[in-house]
């Protein structure tokens, strides 16, 4: 690990202070990511700027028809909160199945959004749910937060305070666990929402996306057989030593129906 | 005898030590005033150096040396050699290369050590490695030992010529051929057998230390490292390396977490840390991370064994053909070429009688980290290789695939294998009828169709084994010590790094002497201590020679304390008689601990005897021993996304006479487990550029604890008949029963698709491709039939 000064900011406001005046500063949230890639040296920040003194950043609250969790909300706190768990039960089986119970003790949803792993789970909710990525700046749409393989919409000092879900009708996730690593090698959440469903992959691309096919097919009939038939091209899909992308988009057909299954 | 004794299911006394962190592993080790080293190694598979800077490494903060190949030249340390002697048929030898310590012109693999660092801290070591500047020039590199013997491949070693540097075969293939023109039946079977990582849960580790506080006559140099005994890699540091006197060397390895075969060589590391310890006259620390553990630990298996098996027309075997690649990678470690030949070739071919057998085995350089020992070291590779020829001549005969092993199982015993070695005993019908009815075999097909009206595919599978235990050395070296408190002490030359030595040693102390478990002390891995012939742990030896050393150690102890006790008692030691731990004598009774504690005592004892219950022995083995057994492993199939969920698995072991029912049931679930493991997931992969790009533990698959199957466990005892406890070895069986257990129950469960044979590990996606193959090019070996004859 190469040397870096470590800041515990008390408030926000200083934490983006920090972040403006040092010259190679970076956010820590979990560092679920960002501890492994100090320590295999590949990283190498000037500062370390922590949020896990920002109580204001933790928590689960409902707020009229969205579930509102903070940044710094650790994965097992989402996993356990009654309200996720009776109004997106969903939501909470996504967080109860990432990494392993070390990873969901200190990982949280902020560091989670913000670091765009392709294959992470919480990415499939916030398209599937239409999420809004709340920051100290604005609020930015689900559907224009992922940009690329960790790349999102996030500016250089920007900090993600909570990320608000939309509590639908109904909303599963199936997931395809990597061996070795736990992450998912193809996620699909699908949400209903009134006559609209919305389907959230991740895993499977550089970024999670909507499976647009599948929603049009599910608005007509909300059932996993509707699927059946609807390919999906592994052209655009990830191909690596664990999986090819023709296996990918097979499983993104059948999670998606799983998904379906377990709403 | 009792509870304590032989055959009880005591549990590990050293679990509470070692669960609540109180285990001395090498790094809980620090000497004051230590320096740490880092190595610098190599980015590329295979590359030139054309020149390396040192100079700004040099200047770095904290500093003390910076060492190459050129420094360890001038101090005329040697090469390392690679042990094995092998022939061609026409007596011409193997040619072997040797390895420098630090990477001298060349290098040939990623992570092969070019450069030491020592500096104050771990942190100023590891930033002035990075400091050294290399001027690379890139060799094209081959990772694959099939690839490696195609013509143009790059050649590891130019005064060789080729990538291979024998061509062994146990004798000419005429009469196999002969008799395989004459067969009834032909079955081919085409294997890749890959490559593992140990992965043991400690990292590795060594801290060297020289100390002249002594004067320069007593002046020693200490290594403490993760090692499976230390004896060896002390004689190979003192007299090889360093050239002092072998005791002017001392290796600690008090706890090791995990050794599976890998942990019992000399690395370079060891050798470039001792060497720079006496240098600086200091002590040199160091600890890998686990990427850098991933490059150091010498790798298992890669083979690629293709067999062809002729059975007349009842479905005996009437010949055998098997041509074997092994992956040496680019050195040969100190047992590489080994491992087929004689790893394997102790059992093989396995437990079948084959009137006419061919053996031909090419080792294969390849720009990847070496191939040595690990858990089973060669006997899995060959087990499976059997196992999955007499699936495949179930297949081609019609018989059923227990039917067609039984018509072939060795039945006569002792039994001399083609290979010219002797096994003792077994029962392996009994073994296969055991383990088939536990896991209710007769129904199955009830169980196929249920899973099938539910959309999965169930198989089941049956595989037979045998192992041989014993290693190479035919010598154990163990000593107890009866102490003044009623303790009692083995120094051992047995080295347990997650076996249970403490546990089953006290045991047998126990059942000789009578001693409670609780009032025995284990003291292993440190050889200023341990008995001078001591060997260590490796190839399931431990029960058999350390077990037979102290039951011998024993015997001595008790007919000393005879005479004394008879001197106390004032009769005669004819009288005397010694059981449960008392000396009888008429009415009269002194035990164990009065007459040891009398011992120490010279005016308690007759005149002219030496005092103490003090008594070792050298135990020289008469064979080894070959454990065996038979698994069944049943599994269910989800056909849309190919995850295979082991439901059902049993393990009928004959590991001879059993000391602890718990432990050896505890080594065949480790065993089973890296069995799966290699079955299911593990693979040390390497890409064309020979990168290794599974070196870490995101990308190779360890099995884990929740998608491991419960084992059933049984016991199909046959006493060994040639050593004194009747032992046979347990902890390499499971690890050659599980992957063709394994592998069968996949096939068979696939048996609808025209799946004959699936390599490992069996990924979901090989099984998704096997379901749906027809929609996309399947993967093909090559075949190397062709090349190898």
């Amino acid at each position: 690990m190469h040397n870096f000064d470590y800041h515990a900011p008390k408030t926000l406001d200083s934490a983006l202070a920090l972040l403006r005046d040092k010259e190679d500063g970076k956010i820590i949230a979990g560092g679920m990511t960002l501890l492994p890639t100090l320590k295999q040296r590949l990283a190498a920040p000037s500062d370390l700027v922590d949020l896990a003194t920002l109580s204001e950043l933790k928590g689960v609250r409902r707020d009229g028809d969205e579930i509102v969790i903070g940044a710094m909300t650790t994965h097992a706190d989402v996993a356990a909160n009654a309200d996720v768990q009776s109004l997106i039960p969903g939501l909470a089986h996504l967080a109860s199945v990432i990494g392993d119970p070390a990873v969901r003790h200190r990982g949280t949803i902020g560091g989670s959004v913000a670091n765009a792993d392709p294959a992470a789970d919480y990415p499939a909710a916030v398209v599937a749910l239409n999420a809004t990525i709340v920051t100290n700046k604005r609020e930015i749409a689900g559907d224009d937060f992922f940009v690329s393989l960790f790349e999102t919409a996030l500016e250089r000092d920007e900090i993600i305070t909570s990320v608000r879900f939309p509590i639908p009708e109904r909303a599963g996730y199936e997931k395809f666990r990597h061996p070795a690593s736990g992450y998912a090698v193809v996620g699909v959440m699908v949400a209903k929402f009134g006559d609209k469903v919305r389907v959230g992959v991740t895993g499977a691309a550089g970024s999670a996306f909507r499976a647009t096919d599948f929603e049009a097919a599910l608005e007509k009939s909300f059932t996993p057989d509707v699927l059946l038939g609807i390919a999906v091209s592994p052209d655009d899909l990830l191909s690596d030593i664990h999986c090819t992308n023709e296996y990918r988009a097979h499983l993104v057909n059948v999670m998606a129906r799983r998904a379906i299954a377990a709403a | 005898m009792g509870q304590f004794g032989i055959g009880q299911p005591l549990r590990r006394k050293e679990d509470p030590r070692l669960l609540q962190g109180r285990g001395q592993y090498t790094d809980d080790v620090n000497v004051e005033g230590q320096f740490w080293g880092a190595f610098l190694r190599s980015p590329h598979a295979h590359a030139d150096i054309l020149s390396i800077d040192l100079e700004a490494a040099r200047a770095a903060p904290g500093v003390k040396a910076v060492y190459t190949s050129a420094d360890l030249d001038a101090d005329g340390v040697p090469d390392m050699p690679c042990e094995v002697e092998l022939a061609d048929l026409a007596g011409a030898p193997m040619w072997k290369p040797m390895r420098p310590i630090l990477a001298r012109d060349r290098v040939r693999f990623v992570g092969e050590c070019v450069a030491l660092v020592v500096a104050q801290t771990q942190k100023q070591a590891r930033e002035a490695a990075e400091l050294i500047e290399i001027d690379w020039s890139p060799l094209p590199s081959v990772a694959d030992a099939r690839e490696a013997l195609k013509a143009g491949a790059p050649i590891l070693w130019p005064e060789l010529g080729q990538n291979t540097p024998v061509h062994w075969q146990n004798k000419p293939s005429l009469e196999a051929d002969a008799a395989m023109a004459g067969a009834a039946w032909r079955v081919d079977v085409n294997i890749i057998n890959n490559r593992l990582v140990p992965a043991p849960m400690e990292p590795k580790a060594a801290l060297a230390s020289w100390n002249e506080q002594e004067g320069e006559s007593l002046g020693k140099l200490t290594l403490w490292a993760p090692t499976q005994g230390g004896r060896k890699i002390q004689a190979n540091l003192a007299k090889r390396y360093l050239r002092i006197a072998q005791d002017r060397m001392r290796v600690i390895s008090l706890d090791v977490g995990g050794g599976f075969g890998m942990r019992g060589q000399t690395y370079p590391e060891y050798v470039a840390l001792v060497w720079a310890a006496k240098q600086i006259g200091g002590a040199v620390k160091w600890r890998a991370d686990r990427t850098e553990t991933f490059f150091s630990d010498y790798h298992g298996r890669d083979q690629v064994n293709e067999a062809q098996m002729g059975l007349d027309e009842y479905g005996r075997i009437v010949a055998l053909k098997i041509h074997t690649l092994v992956n040496l990678g680019a050195y040969m470690a100190e047992n590489g070429p080994r491992m087929p030949i004689e790893g394997g070739g102790r059992i093989i071919p396995c437990c079948y009688h084959v009137p006419h057998f061919y053996f031909s085995v090419k080792p294969v350089f390849t720009n990847t980290v070496s191939t040595d020992t690990y858990r089973g070291a060669g006997r899995p590779e060959a087990n499976f290789l059997m196992e999955r020829l007499m699936d495949a001549a179930a297949e081609a005969t019609g018989l059923t695939r227990d039917e067609v092993r039984r018509r072939n199982f060795i039945t006569e015993f002792p039994y001399k294998t083609p290979m010219g070695y002797v096994i003792d005993s077994g029962e392996f019908a009994r073994g296969m009828d055991e383990a088939m009815r536990m896991a209710e075999w007769d129904t199955f097909e009830d169980r196929r169709a249920e899973a099938y009206s539910r959309g999965y595919l169930r198989g089941i599978g049956v595989a037979a084994f045998i192992e041989a235990a014993g290693g190479r050395a035919p010598t154990e070296d163990m000593r107890v010590r009866a102490e003044l408190d009623g303790t009692v002490t083995i120094f051992s030359g047995s080295h347990a790094h997650g076996q249970g030595h403490d546990t089953v040693f006290s045991q047998l102390l126990n059942e000789f002497l009578g001693v409670e478990p609780a009032r025995v002390r284990l003291v292993q891995g440190d050889t200023d201590v341990t008995p001078k012939g001591s060997i260590g742990t490796f190839g399931s030896r431990s029960s058999m020679m350390g077990g037979a050393g102290i039951k011998a150690s024993c015997e001595k102890l008790v007919a000393k304390g005879v005479k004394i006790a008879a001197h106390l008692m004032q009769s005669e030691p004819d009288a005397v008689t010694f059981s449960e731990g008392v000396f009888h004598a008429g009415g009269s009774e002194m035990s164990f601990t009065e007459v040891a504690t009398a011992a120490w005592d010279a005016t308690r004892i007759p005149e002219g005897m030496t005092p103490g219950l003090d008594e070792g022995h050298n135990f020289q083995r008469e064979a080894e021993n070959f454990p065996n057994g038979c698994h069944v492993c049943e599994v269910e199939i989800d056909p849309e996304t190919g995850i295979a969920e082991i439901v059902r698995y049993v393990a009928v072991d004959d590991c001879g006479a059993v000391l602890n029912p718990l432990i050896v049931h505890g080594q065949v679930y480790g065993g089973v487990t890296q069995g799966l493991g290699q079955a299911m997931i593990e693979h040390a992969l390497y890409d064309a550029e020979g990168q290794f790009v599974s070196a870490t533990y995101m990308d190779y698959g360890m099995p884990r604890a929740h998608r491991m199957p419960f084992v059933e466990a049984g016991f199909n005892t046959v006493a060994c008949r040639t050593n004194p406890l009747g032992v046979k070895g347990a902890g390499e069986a499971g690890a050659c029963g599980a992957p063709p257990a394994f592998i069968g129950a996949l096939v068979d469960a696939l048996r609808d698709y025209g799946v004959t044979h699936m390599d490992m590990p069996a990924t979901p996606e090989k099984i998704w491709r096997a379901i749906y193959g027809a929609q996309f090019d399947t993967q093909k070996s090559d075949g190397i039939y062709a090349e190898v004859t």
